[in-house]
């Protein structure tokens, strides 16, 4: 087990840290709960061999946002030391708190299953139009789990996501194709180190695209993005598609798209998928920009510095996630912005739930999807 | 635990599909009410496997999906009438959260059929014995869960 271990470590560079404490020092979880360290977590791998750190409970609380890796001077991989050791302490049947008591996770367990015949397309209505085979495929994600889940009690519609969307798509002239045996893309499996599942999934889902005859692949969801373009290729060798965010889309096509003056003054959350792991930035700042009476206003923390919100992978969120989520949202109400638009529906989930429950203080900024935004301002 | 029934001397040769199922009883009605039906011997199908939560309010939409999950082919929750809860409002909270169950089970392609809300006081043995027996025959009607790998058949 030891050698497992420092093999891994070895995998992530960490043997060249410095202990400069840079990653804590930055890290949004040391922020608020200062028994999580990545500093002490490297360390700990390094002179001990990680045996403490597969029981430890901390272990599943790094949001694998990559914020310490932009800051360290040595370019140690945590979120990928944190992936390998997770991957051990799971295969000694260790794990956090998962969220929801796990709902999610046994969800992604169940898809990986090849006889389940979902029935996930009842969001589509007369007015969007797709195609079972195509050029262009539109990758859904877990939105209409999520919509069953959390609709009701946060007062939003993440299908709306899916469906805008399409919207866009169409207006665009596209009609993508939506694959009814779509699975989870795996990537909360990824970071929690579960790659057997992981892999189960990405066969069923690189299989699907395959049959639809797909050469991209558009997504609304960074997560989803990440896992498409980078991760698959990085477990199956290489993919036959194009993969691009809706915000690229967007932005891409913005002599094509005729909007509505909307008076908003508007903030953003750089998703860490989207942002720190894919360098995705400019794009949808572009793609709002150019909606006419549109004001934007950054964030002090922004783009490579972007703090994430507050939990991943549905696992161990606490007081410290909520801090964090509060500690944003009060961020991104000093701008003087009114609304905080999201690029990644769990964004949205997240910052929800912390302004959730009727004896919560509310900071009381208006939360809203990116492609929510753009469909809205559409002409016609 | 379900005591198994003696195996039949006559050997049939069609298989007929036992299901699994697994029933979620709370503490102060429901599972008081399938000990009445056991001591006054009232005779019910033996498949199904209770869990005693304080609650029907604890059951939430992770508990009944890890069932599936794990290879359930029914699953029922059951707690106290409206307005007996132990916790004056745990079952309304159930009936929230076995709604959200029933919408995920249904996007997750699986019969909404296959999980059952119901509330059963303690003096309700015969009403228990005859749930589980009508909640049997509805399972055994579904057939095995996609999600079930081995079901079982009996000779
Ligand atoms: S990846 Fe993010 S949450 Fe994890 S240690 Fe680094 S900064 Fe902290
Ligand atoms: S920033 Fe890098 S070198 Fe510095 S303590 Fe963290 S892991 Fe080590
Ligand atoms: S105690 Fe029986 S339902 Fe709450």
């Amino acid at each position: 087990m030891m050698e497992n271990v420092a093999e891994k470590i070895k995998k992530s560079s960490a043997f060249y840290c410095l202990e400069c404490g840079k990653c804590t020092s930055v890290c949004p979880i040391s922020r608020f709960n200062n028994s999580y360290s990545p500093r002490r977590m490297v360390a700990e791998g390094l002179f001990y061999g990680g045996n403490e750190l597969i029981s430890d409970n901390l272990l599943w609380s790094c949001l694998t946002c990559q914020l310490c890796s932009q800051r360290c001077p040595v370019d140690v991989r945590y979120s990928e030391y944190m992936r390998d050791i997770r991957a051990e302490a799971y295969s000694q049947g260790k794990w956090g708190n998962p969220s929801h008591g796990g709902t999610f996770h046994y969800i992604m367990d169940m898809l990986s299953s090849p006889n389940l015949k979902q029935s996930r397309t009842g969001w589509i209505n007369d007015n969007l139009k797709v195609k079972t085979k195509g050029e262009v495929l539109y990758f859904v994600g877990c939105l209409p789990y999520y919509e069953n889940y959390f609709a009701k009690d946060f007062d939003f519609s993440p299908i709306s996501i899916a469906q805008d969307t399409v919207k866009i798509l169409n207006y665009l002239g596209i009609e993508p194709v939506v694959m009814d045996n779509e699975r989870c893309c795996g990537h909360d499996l990824y970071w929690l180190g579960q790659l057997r599942q992981f892999d189960e999934l990405g066969q069923i889902n690189l299989k699907e695209i395959e049959q639809t005859g797909a050469k991209t692949v558009v997504t609304a969801c960074p997560e989803c993005a990440l896992v498409l373009k980078k991760l698959y290729p990085e477990r199956f060798g290489s993919v036959n598609f194009k993969v691009k965010h809706i915000a690229e889309v967007v932005a891409e096509n913005i002599g094509k798209l005729k909007f509505n003056t909307i008076d908003m003054e508007v903030t953003f959350q750089d998703p860490c998928r989207l942002g720190r792991h894919m360098g995705i930035y400019q794009q949808p700042r572009e793609a709002m920009l150019s909606i006419p009476g549109i004001k934007f206003l950054e964030m002090p923390h922004n783009k490579q510095g972007a703090i994430c919100c507050g939990t991943t992978n549905w696992m161990n969120c606490d007081t410290t996630s909520k801090q964090i989520q509060n500690s944003r949202l009060i961020e991104a109400k000093d701008t003087g912005a009114n609304t905080l638009v999201t690029a990644c529906p769990k964004c949205q989930i997240h910052f929800r739930c912390a302004e959730c429950g009727e004896e919560t203080e509310k900071v009381g900024i208006k939360l809203t999807d990116f492609v929510n935004l753009v469909a809205s301002a559409l002409t016609g | 635990m379900p005591v198994k029934k003696p195996k039949t001397k006559k050997k049939s040769t069609n298989k007929k599909f036992v299901p699994n199922i697994v029933a979620f009883a709370c503490n102060w009605c429901s599972y008081a009410g399938a000990d009445t039906a056991g001591v006054n011997r009232i005779q019910h199908s033996p498949n199904f496997r209770i869990i005693r939560t304080m609650c029907s309010g604890r059951v939430t939409p992770a508990f009944i999906l890890k069932a599936l999950k794990l290879g359930a082919d029914g699953v029922l929750v059951s707690g106290c009438h409206f307005g007996d809860c132990h916790y004056i409002f745990g079952n309304y909270k159930a009936v929230d959260q076995f709604e959200k169950t029933k919408e995920l089970v249904k996007t997750l392609g699986l019969d909404e059929k296959r999980i059952r809300l119901e509330w059963i006081s303690a003096a309700e043995g015969p009403r228990w014995a005859q749930v589980i027996n009508e909640f049997t025959e509805q399972i055994t009607a579904l057939g095995p869960s996609p999600l079930n790998h081995k079901p079982k058949f009996n000779k």
